[in-house]
């Protein structure tokens, strides 16, 4: 019980904390001091204590999109497990709800950019809606792996690997998932080589374009959700790439804490090393990351027989 | 028995509801409100049928021998035919009723009395045809189906393009029916009776063939690709409530048929799987792709129809394989899913079709580039069309999810398979269903939002109102149809599971739904999102300053003078996508070229033809309308040469019988 009370706590919690990493990390690169670690709490928290400004042109779509995502990603997010605990909700073939939930929030974003009717937000949607098709794809065959390695259809097990642990033989497959995957994390949350999330205006954006009209308490939840949704897929990430585990069971949680902060410092060296990658590049980069995982799956299965 | 007598009863009425609108005089609308009773008679008496007969012990059967040299009356109501039954009394009326404003019999005094006979007349026939149990019987109610669609699709016959899209469907069709011609024909060589009857120890080759030939032959109905070649025309220009009946009901007949015809044989083959499986997905992710490059409001929909059809079918090969290697488990969610998504389809489809229809009323247009900002317009009208969108995509907490669900926890279920295929092939299906989800929220939300949001793009778009109550109401009867199968598909497993027994000739003490996979969480999760959403709704409105909400224009980046027309287009939004899928899309592009330093107006222009039509079958046919007229020199029209043809081909085959070739 307490252990589900954590999760839900960290859930809650920690998400704008790996932005300020991130932040924190580009800005060492640059050179720069940079905001503080938790300046993204004082943005959410201020974001909600303002009022909003609403287009004329919009319905009540416009403020569905953000209730809708962060439903839908709270919802996920009760079904991953973290570090070595499981999950608080976890039952057979939770892993395609798993994967509709962020479905689900893709249509009502979308529907929410489309709403203003400005062409920047209508660009935004195209291509949030154009690059899921590929990396939806890529997150089911690393699906596929985990379900095979572990014999399971429930999130949990899947991610905890077999009771054993992962044998040395299912290295390379997984090795494949784990950089399929982290594109996959990179694309989906809206990190550069895909995007880029400090510049607004530019016809290049995705996400950040596609928030362009939202304001107040609406921009504080869609960052929030945004920060949520890296929590999410960052976790799933770190089962595959750093499974390990102690004994004493309550160290798990800071060890955890401290894995999810190093991802994120990789995201920002990533971010700080990389430039942005041209729009029309990008379905390559997604297709790259089905073929690894593609491969890692068939990998697997000549490996089995 | 009541209930065959009910639901024969159901049939005979809804078959001969549009008498009345003919008898009568063709500006009175009397005729067709007596016509839409007669509908909602006929439906309550066959849905009672079906109620009747769960509590009947046997499987209700009845056989009288009638008039014909061959065949006989035979008709049973058994499991699977119930599954094809309820969407046949559910959406036919409700598009009566819509109809009712929709097409009103004194605004469409040239052709409404048909359209009403044939409407009526298609409904009873497609029930007629999941019930018959006899060859001869199948194809009488299939032919009269395929009949009385054409001239239901066919009202509007002044418009050459309708003319066009309703020669191509009665080509396809009846292609297909020859097709099923041959195969009735080896049924009665391999079982000497036209009955369908499960038969056991037929050669594996007959078996063979009998498969493909269904394939082929309800493939066409289906709308399986490469055999979707009617589908797309044939729905955008039939008249919406049609289409609804069409897409919703009748395409469901040419699955049925494939059920149908993989009950009776024996033992299918593993190929027999893997072929549909494979062209589920070819006809999934393809139909969806199409989708997207269609600016036609009924188009797009009519090719996520064939998107649809590409899900169940995946389902249905999933099912097959688990039946040839034995794993029931396979076959109860393969099966069952496919099934679900059916019963779905029939609901969230018709209800989009519908909602198309209000539209097009509205806007006078089917061109989704011309619309916008609809929903300001018809608010009701696209919270309807918002329940059909997400249901469509397969998104949680809607029944499209549940169906898909089921498919995709079969497919998943293939990976811990070790026999002697070893690879486990089949879970690679849900790497295109992933996608097929993924490019269906693509689809639907370039139409909603070409649609519904921003502003109207031209001045009939501006001019739209809400429709009248008979219009909605039957888009609300579907909407809340989505939302009960959504939230507890369980109150579906029931006769599902009994279609899969029957199917599959499981014994009834093996795996059913419920036991094969937990669905009962499917609804706690709905519930539990439901309530999140309430709770974060009500955190909003709540916070400090939550009622400060000032109104301004969408920003414009300082731009003084922005117009409707910098808006995004449905065009523009699927453009990525069109060009990602360049190889199967095939678009073609009429780019202006620039020549002057002060170039004139030009028109830029980019529409995705149908490739396997477009670029295949019309072109043969041209080739072939060209060179084949020389065989007319065989043609004298005089009966003795014919005859003496006759002769020579039974001579030719007498001396090849006797050397033995």
């Amino acid at each position: 019980m307490t252990d589900k009370i954590i999760h839900i706590l960290l859930l809650i919690v920690m998400p704008p904390l790996l932005l300020g990493v991130i932040n924190k990390t580009k800005a060492w690169f640059a050179g720069r001091n940079g905001p503080p670690v938790l300046q993204s709490y004082y943005d959410i928290i201020k974001l909600l204590r303002k009022g909003m400004v609403i287009s004329t042109t919009t319905t009540w779509i416009f403020i569905a999109g953000p209730v809708v995502t962060l439903a839908a990603v709270l919802l996920a997010g009760m079904l991953i497990p973290i570090g070595s605990f499981n999950s608080p909700i976890a039952f057979a073939g939770d892993l395609i709800l798993f994967a509709y939930l962020f479905g689900l929030a893709r249509f009502f974003t979308t529907a929410a950019a489309m709403d203003t009717g400005s062409p920047f937000e209508g660009m935004g949607s195209a291509r949030e809606v154009t690059f899921a098709c590929l990396s939806e794809p890529a997150m089911f065959f690393a699906f596929l792996v985990l379900a095979k390695l572990s014999g399971s259809l429930t999130l949990t097990h899947m991610l905890h690997g077999p009771a054993e642990g992962f044998s040395s033989a299912m290295a390379a497959p997984l090795i494949l998932v784990s950089i399929g995957l982290f594109v996959v994390l990179l694309a989906e949350t809206c990190r550069i080589p895909v995007d880029d999330p400090n510049t607004h205006l530019e016809l290049t954006m995705i996400h950040e374009v596609m928030v362009l009209d939202h304001s107040g308490p609406l921009l504080g939840i869609i960052l929030y959700s945004a920060a949520m949704k890296m929590f999410i897929l960052g976790t799933v990430l770190l089962h595959i790439i750093l499974p390990f585990q102690t004994r004493t069971m309550w160290i798990n949680w800071p060890m955890f804490i401290i894995e999810l902060l190093g991802l994120a410092i990789v995201i920002g060296i990533v971010e700080s090393i990389m430039a942005r990658l041209r729009m029309r590049h990008i379905p390559g980069l997604l297709i790259a990351a089905l073929l690894f995982c593609g491969f890692g799956f068939i990998l697997l299965v000549r490996y089995n027989q | 028995m009541l209930s065959v007598w009910m639901i024969l009863t159901a049939i005979a009425v809804l078959g001969f509801s549009g008498l009345p609108v003919c008898l009568l005089s063709s500006r009175s609308v009397v005729g067709q409100r007596i016509a839409t009773l007669l509908m909602f008679l006929g439906s309550i008496i066959g849905l009672g049928g079906i109620a009747v007969s769960f509590n009947e012990a046997t499987t209700p059967t009845l056989c009288v021998p009638w008039f014909l040299p061959f065949g006989q009356f035979m008709v049973t109501i058994d499991a699977i035919s119930i599954l094809f039954l309820v969407p046949v009394f559910i959406v036919p009326v409700l598009g009566s009723i819509y109809g009712l404003r929709y097409w009103k019999q004194s605004e469409h005094q040239e052709n409404g009395q048909r359209l009403a006979f044939f409407y009526g007349l298609l409904a009873g026939s497609m029930a007629l045809v999941v019930i018959a149990h006899d060859a001869v019987l199948f194809l009488i109610a299939w032919e009269i189906m395929a009949i009385a669609a054409y001239f239901a699709a066919t009202a509007e016959d002044d418009n050459p393009d309708v003319c066009r899209a309703g020669w191509i469907y009665l080509i396809a069709t009846h292609v297909g029916t020859l097709c099923l011609i041959a195969m009735f024909a080896l049924w009665r060589h391999a079982t000497n009776s036209f009955a369908l009857m499960p038969i056991v120890g037929i050669p594996a080759e007959t078996a063979g063939t009998i498969f493909v030939l269904a394939l082929i032959g309800f493939g066409f109905k289906a709308g399986i690709m490469p055999l979707h070649v009617w589908l797309p025309g044939a729905h955008a220009n039939a008249p919406s409530h049609v289409s609804a009946v069409m897409s919703g009901v009748m395409l469901k007949m040419g699955v049925y048929g494939i059920i149908r015809m993989t009950a009776l044989l024996p033992m299918p083959a593993v190929w027999w799987g893997g072929t549909l499986l494979i062209l589920g997905a070819i006809t999934g992710v393809a139909g969806i792709a199409f989708a997207i490059g269609q600016n036609d409001i009924k188009r797009m929909l009519a090719y996520s129809s064939i998107e649809n059809i590409g899900i169940i079918i995946i389902g249905l090969g999933l099912a097959l394989l688990g039946r040839s290697l034995n794993q029931p488990v396979w076959v109860v969610l393969g099966l069952g899913g496919s099934l679900l998504h059916v019963w779905n389809h029939s609901l969230f489809k018709s209800l989009l079709f519908f909602n198309a229809g209000a539209i097009i009323h509205a806007a006078h247009t089917r061109n989704i580039d011309q619309m916008g900002g609809l929903a300001k317009r018809m608010p009701l009208v696209m919270v309807l069309f918002v329940v059909g969108a997400v249901a469509i995509c397969a998104l949680p907490p809607l029944n499209g999810f549940a169906s898909e669900w089921l498919i995709y926890n079969g497919l998943f279920n293939t990976l811990g398979f070790d026999g002697n295929a070893g690879f486990p092939a089949a879970a690679i299906a849900a790497v295109p269903l992933a996608m097929i989800g993924a490019l269906a929220v693509a689809c639907f939300i370039k139409m909603f939002g070409a649609v519904f949001l921003g502003s109207p793009r031209c001045e009939s778009a501006n001019h739209a109102h809400n429709q009248p109550l008979s219009m909605i109401m039957p888009m609300a009867v579907l909407a809340v149809g989505c939302i009960g199968i959504g939230l507890f598909p369980i109150i579906a497993t029931v006769p599902l599971d009994k279609a899969v027994k029957i199917w599959a000739s499981l014994p009834v003490q093996t795996v059913s739904i419920t036991t094969a996979v937990p669905l009962g969480w499917i609804a706690k999760m709905g519930l539990a999102f439901v309530v999140l959403i309430g709770v974060i709704i009500l955190v909003l409105k709540n916070l400090p300053r939550a009622k400060v909400v000032s109104r301004a224009g969408t920003w414009d980046c300082g731009y003084a003078r922005p117009t409707a027309r910098i808006q995004y287009t449905g065009s523009s939004f699927g453009q990525m996508l069109v060009s990602l899928f360049n190889f199967i899309l095939w678009p073609k592009t009429d780019l202006p070229a620039i020549h002057k330093l002060f170039p004139s107006t030009a028109r830029f222009k980019n529409i995705v033809p149908d490739t396997i039509l477009d670029r295949l079958i019309v072109p043969l046919f041209r080739i072939a309308g060209r060179y084949l007229p020389m065989l007319r020199i065989l043609q004298q029209g005089q009966t003795h040469f014919y005859v003496l043809y006759i002769l020579i081909i039974v001579i030719i085959l007498l001396i090849c019988g006797s050397i033995g070739v």
